[in-house]
């Protein structure tokens, strides 16, 4: 391999195609990297939650395969989002040491790794549960990859409130593929994730800020500052705890499910609240922004995880 | 002499190898599971 240039994208671009054919075969371990295994456990989560949700049945061998179509989607637009994000990711220390950036893996194998992962899950999907659950699937990475990745990451400080979609879909697909059809509470699920989603990113991008504008990604931060990041994260956890607590009201979910939505929103407010009241610019001093961070993932795994129990209690 | 870079491209190849199978292995089962439980929703 020949040296690369991090702070130079057409540097690395180059140095990347004048090397591939000299590249290794790739290591079984770098495609795996490609899925974003930590990303899926979230993605597979409330995929099971929307499932389980169902009143309708499945068939537990079905339901493993639905999930599993989930999951290789999801593997699916994750890898094609690096293949195309390479030069980004090699802009910024958080992504640097991923296989295409480091140099590990080659592009070719990546989108070819990608599209054949994504054609598998949709046709197990659809043979497997059925063809509403494959075409959501299909939405969804399609979203993913060309609505958020390709056309707003590069362009609009919207980027993950309208991209943030695509991660909204697990639940509804997980329903559709036990029941067939699509009704009130997981589109509320949708909603919920929907909403979340821009909390939990404008609370990363704050304190990796100076990653994102090095590699001149128009993230909320990175355009409009800190102040008003901090007033978009407030703002947006209001309808999102809403969203949360919608199904208990509505009788789509148990008592067990509203009391931990409601405790868990609230606690999720006053860490935004925390995070509107913090002034600090620097990654040192946003102790708030990384606990919310941490705990908007907790949020969505207890949220889920109740809704789970109160189905099976029920 | 064995060129270092040969035997990692042997080892590499090896290993996908052997994971590629696993995982064929496992997509037949998984397609004989699917058809048992599709042919028992006829029932």
């Amino acid at each position: 391999m020949g040296s690369l240039r991090w702070g130079d994208g057409k540097a690395y671009m180059t140095t990347v195609t004048a090397n591939a054919d000299s590249l290794l075969p790739a290591d079984w371990r770098d495609l795996l990297a490609l899925t974003k295994p930590r990303v899926m456990s979230l993605v597979v989560f409330t995929g099971l939650g929307g499932m389980l949700a169902a009143p309708a049945g499945i068939h537990p061998v079905l339901g493993f395969t639905a999930i599993l179509c989930i999951a290789l989607g999801a593997g699916a637009a994750a890898a094609l989002n690096m293949w195309y994000e390479a030069d980004l990711d090699a802009l910024m220390k958080r992504t640097a040491g991923r296989p295409l950036p480091a140099g590990r893996l080659d592009r070719q194998t990546a989108l070819h790794f990608g599209v054949g992962l994504a054609v598998f899950s949709v046709l197990l999907m659809g043979l497997a549960a059925n063809w509403l659950a494959a075409a959501i699937l299909a939405v969804s990475i399609l979203f993913y990859v060309f609505v958020y990745t390709i056309w707003l990451k590069r362009r609009t400080p919207q980027n993950i409130v309208i991209g943030g979609a695509a991660g909204a879909f697990p639940p509804v697909i997980g329903w559709a593929a036990a029941t067939g059809d699509v009704t009130l509470l997981p589109v509320l699920l949708f909603t919920l994730i929907f909403l979340w989603t821009p909390p939990h990113f404008w609370a990363l991008s704050l304190f990796v800020r100076s990653d994102y504008a090095a590699a001149g990604v128009p993230m909320l931060p990175v355009v409009s500052g800190a102040r008003a990041t901090r007033q978009q994260i407030a703002l947006y956890t209001l309808p999102m705890a809403a969203a949360a607590v919608a199904p208990w009201p509505l009788g789509l979910a148990g008592a067990l499910y509203g009391i931990v939505a409601a405790a868990f929103s609230l606690a999720f407010l006053v860490l935004a609240l925390r995070v509107l009241a913090n002034r600090a610019d620097e990654p040192a001093g946003m102790k708030p922004e990384k606990q919310l961070f941490a705990y908007s993932i907790l949020y969505l795994f207890a949220l889920f995880g109740a809704l789970m129990i109160d189905r099976v209690l029920s | 002499m064995t060129d270092p870079r040969d035997e990692e491209i042997k080892r590499r190849q090896k290993a996908r190898a052997i994971i590629m199978a696993l995982l064929l292995g496992a997509f037949v089962v998984l397609v004989y599971a699917i058809t048992i439980a599709k042919m028992g929703m006829l029932r």
